[in-house]
């Protein structure tokens, strides 16, 4: 039996996903990237192995992804979160067409074609306005856990118009609805509703067709399933491995690389274009 | 597999290049002389649609405050003179090119490259920008230099051509200026001589056409972005001397020998892109390299026609010199042209120089030219169905650089590009 791994280095979490050459998920590693971000890609790939209960050397080829990608040194090559998301989500939902994808730091929209190849794709500009730091943000400035404000914004009645989407202007907002006494979850309702129409204005421009497959650390927040299913009038595909789609998708890859490499030699190989390594 | 290419990084420096820093160091120098020793009489204007023949017709010296503030930019000193105009009052978002120049113009105008001297005249030819015209008017405000706006109007005709009464409102304009010029240097217009002038700019203009058309060849001879940069301070500043000739005809022999032999200036040419908006001029280097690693080269490029289109066959005629430079300023460069005119520019250029695909680089401090860039991006992705990238950072201000963002980018598009030519089974 052959391994290979995938791994996500994004800019507040690293996921690690290791499958086995049926392409079935045998782990999953989460971990926090923090300021070293090539021992958090290491790290992840060493728990990753653990919890499959595998060897290094069974693992045959490693792929990086994520804004950390290049810093996957013992990484056989490096596919941008973009095709990876793509790849992954198409897998898990083999009819999407349309992914959203919400990160720490990124929104993005992508147009899936078929086999799961990206057709196009569009980011937030730099700025991380309505993404999941806007949530944390919010999450702060009202003292919650991150993890629960989704379920609480659920529970808004009447939810609030918040005027900015402004990840740093958030807090001052949020201060001026407690100041007039407005209930928790119907800020909350109002932060959740304010990104969703954000991240739709942003993923139309590429177009939104069915079915559409959210994934990312953002999809694992209720309340943003829900926010994001209302506005569009449809239901999403939300894997509970949602957070792990990008690492999928690299672990995809390299089974792809592998088995090229395998059945054709060493100069073939499968796949997005991989990137050179440098 | 998808092949990778080892070019990770540019070397390429040509003959044209190195007779390139020469001359503009003699340029260069000779504003330094200006300022230093009052040798000669300078006239600020700007480069789109610039009339540097009349200049040149008065011996004296054009000077671009975009081409000192870009340079500032490429030298890594641009962001203390940007700081100082926003301690002035210069919003954030103020347009960079404009912001480090006031800061450069309103300290003693020192810089890496040369000292720029005061101006007699500030010759405001605002094709396109109308932030400029506020920014001679600020540095008019500053100094004893004369102010002449020539109010040049847009192409406004959904034929793309300046209807008679146009060309004469320029040509009536420039008259003016002339007599202005007369007055400053104390002497009369020399025809003969100007005619001259106008006789070089129009061979300038067709070399540098002749150029343009080379990188119609598979592989391009250069790269249409990175290396037309690099012709193009010359094309503004000398275009109507001898010098600018001269270095047109090298950079045109130089690039036909390579078409001749085949190369490039990537090891492996692997796409072809146009490329609109300026360059991030404080990351020159880095933004190339993001390109090159792909195997990817520009083919063409709207920016490298921002002071001037030549390549759909405009000709400076010796004969009408006026009404030619006129019909330069209103109709044949990219800036004076209304959108949808742009989008034909563009279409041009993806047809007939074989581009794969269109990447827009959008300017963060300039509103103006990046305004209905995301139109741009959905009709050639939608309507034409060219594969087309939109990024963006700055012209000139360093801190809207961010690396990261940027290479994530370009990395997905050329990922997907290389996925469609594995599909294809060849070239994307």
């Amino acid at each position: 039996m052959i391994y290979t791994a995938g791994i996500d280095v994004g800019s507040t979490q690293t996921k690690g996903i290791i499958i086995n050459q049926d392409q079935e998920i045998v782990a999953r590693a989460l971990i926090m990237t923090g300021a070293n971000v090539t021992r958090a890609g290491e790290n992840c790939f060493v728990e990753a192995l653990k919890l499959a209960g595998i060897r290094r050397e069974q693992v045959v080829c490693v792929v990086g992804t994520g804004y950390g990608r290049y810093k996957v040194t013992f990484g056989d090559a490096q596919i941008t979160e973009i095709s990876c998301h793509a790849k992954g989500a198409y897998y898990l939902f083999p009819k999407t067409k349309t992914v959203i994808d919400m990160g720490g730091q990124d929104a993005k929209g992508i147009r899936v074609g078929e086999g799961g190849e990206v057709k196009d794709f569009v980011m937030n500009d730099k700025c991380a306005a309505g993404t999941g730091r806007f949530l944390g943000s919010a999450a702060e400035a009202l003292m919650l856990d991150l993890d629960d404000i989704g379920p609480i914004s659920l529970k808004a009645r009447n939810p609030v118009r918040l005027t900015t989407v402004c990840t740093v202007f958030v807090e001052s907002d949020i201060m001026s609805y407690l100041a007039q006494n407005k209930k928790v979850e119907d800020i909350l309702g109002g932060v959740h509703s304010a990104i969703a129409a954000r991240t739709i204005s942003l993923v139309r421009r590429v177009g939104i067709e069915p079915e559409v497959t959210f994934t990312g650390g953002v999809s694992r927040n209720s309340g943003m399933v829900r926010a994001l299913e209302e506005r569009l009038e449809m239901k999403l595909n939300v894997s509970p491995d949602s957070h792990f789609v990008g690492a999928l998708g690299a672990s995809l890859f390299a089974l792809e690389r592998a088995t090229a490499t395998s059945t054709q030699g060493k100069s073939q190989a499968a796949g997005a274009g991989t990137s050179p390594t440098v | 597999m998808a092949q990778t290419s080892t070019a990770e990084k540019t070397q390429y420096q040509g003959q044209m290049h190195l007779l390139q820093k020469e001359i503009m160091g003699r340029y260069f120098e000779r504003l330094t002389r200006a300022a230093e020793q009052g040798d000669g009489k300078s006239v600020y204007m700007l480069i789109s649609g610039n009339p540097v023949e009349l200049v040149h017709a008065f011996d004296m010296i054009p000077v671009y405050p975009e081409i000192n503030a870009l340079q500032l930019a490429v030298k890594k000193v641009a962001l203390p003179f940007i700081q100082k105009a926003e301690e002035i009052g210069y919003s954030m978002d103020n347009c960079a090119y404009v912001k480090a120049d006031m800061g450069l113009f309103l300290g003693d105008r020192k810089t890496p490259f040369a000292t720029i001297p005061l101006p007699s005249l500030i010759l405001c030819n605002y094709v396109g920008c109308n932030v400029y015209l506020q920014w001679f008017e600020h540095l008019a405000e500053n100094c004893e230099g004369e102010i002449y706006n020539l109010d040049v109007p847009f192409l406004r005709d959904p034929s793309g051509v300046p209807s008679e009464k146009d060309v004469e409102y320029v040509v009536r304009q420039l008259e003016e200026v002339i007599e202005v010029c007369e007055r400053l240097t104390g002497k009369k217009l020399d025809w003969a001589k100007f005619r001259r002038i106008v006789a070089l700019s129009g061979e300038t203009g067709e070399l540098w056409s002749k150029i343009k058309a080379l990188t119609k060849n598979i592989p391009s001879p250069y790269d249409a972005y990175f290396d037309s940069v690099t012709m193009m301070a010359p094309l503004y500043c000398l275009r109507g001397t001898e010098d600018g000739l001269r270095f047109f005809e090298t950079a045109l022999a130089e690039m036909e020998e390579k078409v001749r032999m085949g190369t490039g200036p990537l090891p492996e040419e692997r796409f072809r892109f146009v490329i609109e908006g300026p360059p991030p001029w404080p990351y020159l280097k880095t933004f190339r390299d993001m390109f090159s690693k792909w195997g990817a080269v520009a083919v063409a490029s709207t920016y490298s026609t921002v002071g001037g289109l030549w390549e759909f066959g405009f000709k400076h005629d010796p004969n009408r010199p006026l009404e030619s430079i006129a019909q330069h300023m209103l109709q044949w460069n990219v800036t004076n042209r209304n959108f949808l005119q742009r989008y034909e520019q563009i279409k041009r250029y993806v047809n007939e120089w074989s581009a794969n695909a269109l990447v827009i680089h959008s300017v963060k401090s300039c509103r103006l030219f990046s305004a209905g860039q995301g139109d741009m991006r959905e009709y050639f992705t939608k309507d034409l169905d060219i594969p087309t990238l939109l990024i963006e950072s700055d012209i000139e201000d360093p801190r809207y650089f961010s690396e990261a963002q940027l290479k994530n980018r370009i990395d997905a598009f050329f990922e997907s590009l290389e996925h469609k030519k594995l599909v294809r089974g060849g070239k994307a």
